[in-house]
């Protein structure tokens, strides 16, 4: 069908086609292809020779200079030895005798010559106070040599090109010649390289042209080179290294001059060992570039250290300066009642300059600029969009609501996300929109009613006290107020009223709101049971530490977030170990991401039951089995409560501070135990010496690093157990207590029977669920057990 | 949260079928489940009976809106629509009026629609009834009475006011704290 292709028959070129047209070669000016010698023109000869002259008089003259001087030295030396004659031959006048003046060089060089010669260099030097009115020694000199000034050019040449000897005598020459190189222009160069060539031409008279002309190059060059040498050592010596200031406090500076020592300081901080003074400390630096900083940006002290913590130093000039900038406009689509690209049309009818705002939402569009204000617009008021920070798409992006689903946001005024929230359920479901704030909760059902949310509850409820009220959600969104320090763009009075006890109060408050969040969630829902916690600060304390509270104090697990972007949480930050899968956490700064500082994390809860919280009398037991998970982590014996641990974070700082107790605590219980042993009787002394080796051995380890494993690979088996791992308190050293009587071979005494007894009580207490209660129970009787006997 | 007695259900009835007519009955016999409208401090609310399961559980002190709010009862007991109500009476509506560009934003403040601003209206309007009206793009802007019937606003002058204005979408920016 259709037009048939002619495969069969070969198509011929018409021409050369299009694209196969070629440009002509090019074609150069005569001049520029061969460009023959030039013979010069007369003016040029004529200037050339005068050049010459000009070059060979100069030299003469102050070839003179030194003659003259060295024959002073000459002079004086002879008046000593004929005094008499110098007078006399004064007067007889130079022009008369010019051949002794012909040879003045040789003079120098060998005074020691017959009197003949002498003499009429004595009359050349005979100027003296006494005829110094009228002998100028110098003037007539040059003009006795005007007549052969040719002659002694030539010659002068060829000592230059041929003698060495003479070359001493001509460095002063070649000095001044430097000098006028230096001082002078081009054509002084020019001369110079002339000059040079002449006198290879000597030795190389057979170069061609183009040989030359590269000598001539690569001498230039090398002058080129040693010159940039010189000047780059002169830069490097010259490299102003900072000064640290003397008197910070009473400096008046301006803000350009405090710009530049920020950034002189964090130069100096960058390669400290090298360009700091002696007497500074790193610290000292550091205080000066926060005063600096907190100048030229107007913080508080207190906030300029904690960003300072936080960030790196040319990250933390970044992000102040982020700080500063708005970030762009962004609104999101409603797509309860558009799509975002009819809403992306609409606007750009009434001159809106707009773009989506990535790959990674789908509502977003950013308004770079706008002849109508976005917020008046009759599609805002139709609610077709909703003006909202690119940033706060994530936390409900990262929520992923399903629908049909019962979603809680805790703190939703405006509304923002919570109308998001909504759009994604498509209207169905059950949203409560939460805020404790009644003034700011008539935005939410401002904003709701406008983008056309009908599932939704509104309550004015204190998100703490939720919980009292209802339960059972299937997603809870906590967008827990906080000190703003993400957001510093839209609010700059962050930058100075806030201090420690602010971020302690918002801390309180989160983690507050973070567990009744979590109290509020159904962790037997079918689709969720997810918790999304999000912040506009970029603080630790109010993020990665608040989510790591509840992960200790609630059944949660911190699960990915699903957001591909974004920088990942700490899970060390100074002194704090957070949960290692804090890098689930996504953080957001406005420097790197463009957008709000922000913080989100997604958590999931497993269990509805709730961990008693540890009171005072439980605090103690705690801090004891802490010392028995250590023990066990040395001995690589996985304890069936390791999930307990797992959610239960790491050992903190203050656990670990409480390990020195923890050992005396394991002393003295050891020592009882000893005392139960003597009192069984003598036949077992052996035991008691290795149990006493044993338990030196064990508390060493306790004190050592928990990598460390010493205990024997019997004791090791036992462990492994499970029954005898119920032991554990009292147990340790019983375990090496039956290893010692095996070798002992004294099987039957008493102690043995404590321990059957002891068995059997645990029998007894075995039903008890959790690890902890066993090992309680433990604790319990043996210390029953100690009391009996004593 | 209670129900509507049954003197003012009769009224929310009444001043409904003003602008939707007899479309009042598929705001209540809905195939996505049960809706009802419900009271709460002189409000009705409209909303479904899922979401007011768990809205009952709030105490009314906390609990500022459930579902969409159609309007209040004065003081005189008397029935007042609210703007908020436009999302269910712009889809049913029976009467509509669709005003020029020039004349949305005018309209947007809160005033009347004059002649000179009128797009189009639909047929068989009656004097006073109730309409919505319409940017000339279909956006629902609000609604109000009709001051003249269709075929009055044929003959009336340019001037003229054809629409009384009583709620528009400009409110959720000029009264945002009593749009309730």
């Amino acid at each position: 069908m259709g037009r048939k292709a002619k495969f069969t028959e070969e198509k011929t070129k018409k021409g050369p086609g299009r694209k196969a047209k070629k440009q002509k070669d090019p074609k150069f000016p005569k001049a520029a292809l061969d460009e023959p010698e030039k013979k010069p023109s007369h003016r040029q000869k004529q200037r050339a020779l005068k050049r010459i002259q000009k070059r060979a008089a100069r030299k003469e003259k102050i070839k003179e200079i030194k003659k003259i001087k060295k024959e002073n030295v000459v002079t004086k030396e002879l008046s000593q030895n004929v005094k008499s004659t110098t007078i006399k031959q004064v007067s007889i006048p130079n022009g008369s005798t010019s051949k002794p003046l012909k040879r003045p060089k040789n003079f120098v060089h060998y005074p020691q010559e017959s009197d003949e010669e002498e003499e009429p260099k004595v009359d050349m030097k005979g100027f003296s106070d006494h005829n110094k009115q009228w002998l100028k020694p110098k003037q007539v000199k040059t003009a006795m040599f005007d007549s052969e000034e040719d002659d002694s050019d030539e010659e002068d040449e060829d000592q230059e090109s041929e003698e060495d000897a003479k070359v001493t005598s001509l460095n002063d020459l070649s000095d001044e010649d430097d000098d006028e190189f230096d001082s002078d222009s081009i054509k002084d160069e020019d001369e110079s390289d002339s000059d040079s060539i002449k006198l290879e031409e000597d030795e190389e008279d057979d170069l061609l042209p183009i040989e030359k002309e590269t000598k001539k190059l690569r001498a230039k060059q090398k002058r080129e080179q040693k010159l940039a040498d010189e000047e780059l050592k002169l830069n490097i010596a010259g490299q102003e290294v900072f000064q640290f200031p003397n008197d910070v406090e009473n400096e008046q500076m301006t803000l350009q001059d405090i710009q530049q020592r920020v950034r002189d300081v964090i130069v100096v901080l960058a390669d400290f060992n090298k360009l700091r003074d002696g007497e500074h400390s790193r610290g000292d630096y550091m205080e000066l570039l926060q005063k600096d900083l907190c100048n030229y940006y107007s913080y508080n002290l207190f906030l300029m250290e904690k960003f300072m913590e936080l960030f790196s130093l040319s990250e933390l000039v970044e992000f102040l300066e982020a700080s500063e900038v708005e970030r762009p406009l962004t609104i999101r689509t409603n797509t309860l009642k558009i799509r975002r690209r009819d809403l992306a049309q609409a606007l750009i009818n009434r001159g809106v300059n707009l773009d989506p705002v990535g790959q990674w939402s789908k509502v977003g569009l950013v308004v770079y600029s706008s002849q109508v204000p976005m917020g008046a617009t009759p599609e805002y008021l139709a609610g077709q969009y909703i003006i909202q920070g690119a940033s706060s798409f994530l936390p409900v992006m990262a929520l992923a609501p399903q629908e049909n689903e019962r979603i809680l946001d805790m703190c939703s005024a405006p509304g923002g996300k919570a109308s998001h929230i909504a759009a994604i359920m498509k209207n169905t479901g059950v949203l409560v929109a939460n805020d404790v704030n009644k003034n700011r909760i008539t935005a939410v059902v401002g904003n709701f009613h406008r983008m056309g949310v009908i599932n939704s509850i509104i309550s004015t409820l204190d998100g703490r006290k939720f919980t009292q009220t209802t339960t059972g959600f299937d997603r809870v969104l906590l967008d827990a107020p906080c000190t703003g320090t993400g957001v510093i763009a839209k609010d700059p009075s962050v930058k100075t009223n806030k201090d420690q006890q602010d971020i302690q109060r918002c801390s309180t408050l989160q983690r507050e709101l973070l567990l009744a969040a979590i109290d509020s969630v159904n962790s037997k829902s079918s689709t969720g049971g997810y918790i999304v916690y999000s912040t506009c600060s970029v603080l630790v304390e109010e993020n990665e530490a608040v989510i790591d509270y509840a992960l200790k104090r609630r059944n949660v697990c911190l699960v990915q977030t699903g957001l591909e972007f974004g920088t990942e949480g700490f899970t060390t930050y100074r002194q704090h170990r957070f949960h290692p899968n804090m890098k689930f956490t996504r953080r957001f700064y406005p420097h790197t991401h463009n957008m709000d500082g922000f913080f989100v994390a997604k958590l999931k809860k497993f269990s509805n039951v709730i961990p008693k919280p540890p009171t005072v009398e439980e605090a103690v037991e705690e801090v004891q089995e802490v010392s028995i998970e250590d023990i066990e982590e040395k001995m690589n014996v996985s304890p069936s409560k390791g999930k307990k641990r797992k959610h239960g974070g790491d050992v903190t700082e203050k656990s670990k501070k409480s390990k020195v107790m923890k050992v005396d605590q394991l002393g003295t219980k050891k020592e009882g135990i000893k005392k139960v042993i003597k009192k069984d009787g003598g036949d077992a002394k052996s035991k008691k010496v290795k149990l006493k080796k044993a338990d030196q051995s064990k508390t060493n380890d306790l004190k050592k690093p928990p990598t460390s494993t010493k205990l024997s690979k019997e004791a090791k088996t036992d462990l492994k157990h499970p029954k005898k791992q119920a032991n554990k308190s009292p147990s340790k050293t019983k375990v090496e207590e039956v290893q010692a009587e095996k070798k002992v071979k004294a099987v039957k005494s008493k102690e043995g029977k404590l321990k059957m007894k002891n068995r059997n009580k645990l029998g007894m207490k075995g039903q008890v669920s959790t690890v902890k209660s066993k090992i309680n129970s433990n604790k319990l009787t043996s210390k029953k057990m100690f009391t009996k006997k004593s | 949260m209670k129900r509507l007695s049954e003197e003012r259900t009769k009224k929310l009835f009444e001043k409904l079928s003003l602008y939707i007519g007899s479309n009042i009955k598929l705001l209540i016999e809905r195939p996505d489940g049960l809706y009802c409208f419900r009271e709460q401090k002189d409000r009705v609310y409209y909303v479904s009976e899922k979401v007011l399961k768990i809205g009952e559980s709030i105490p009314p002190e906390h609990l500022v809106s459930v579902g969409t709010c159609f309007g209040k009862f004065t003081k005189t007991n008397k029935f007042r629509l609210h703007i908020t109500a436009l999302n269910y009476l712009a889809p049913y509506a029976q009467n509509k009026l669709w005003v020029k560009p020039s004349m949305e934003q005018q309209f947007l403040y809160g005033h009347n629609i004059t002649k000179s601003g009128l797009g189009r209206i639909s047929e068989s309007t009656e004097k006073f009834q109730g309409i919505i009206v319409f940017s000339m793009s279909d956006v629902p802007l609000g609604f109000g009475v009709a001051a003249r019937s269709t075929t009055d606003c044929r003959l009336a002058d340019a001037l003229a006011v054809v629409c009384f204005h009583q709620a528009d979408i400009g409110e959720y920016i000029r009264s945002e704290s009593d749009i309730l």
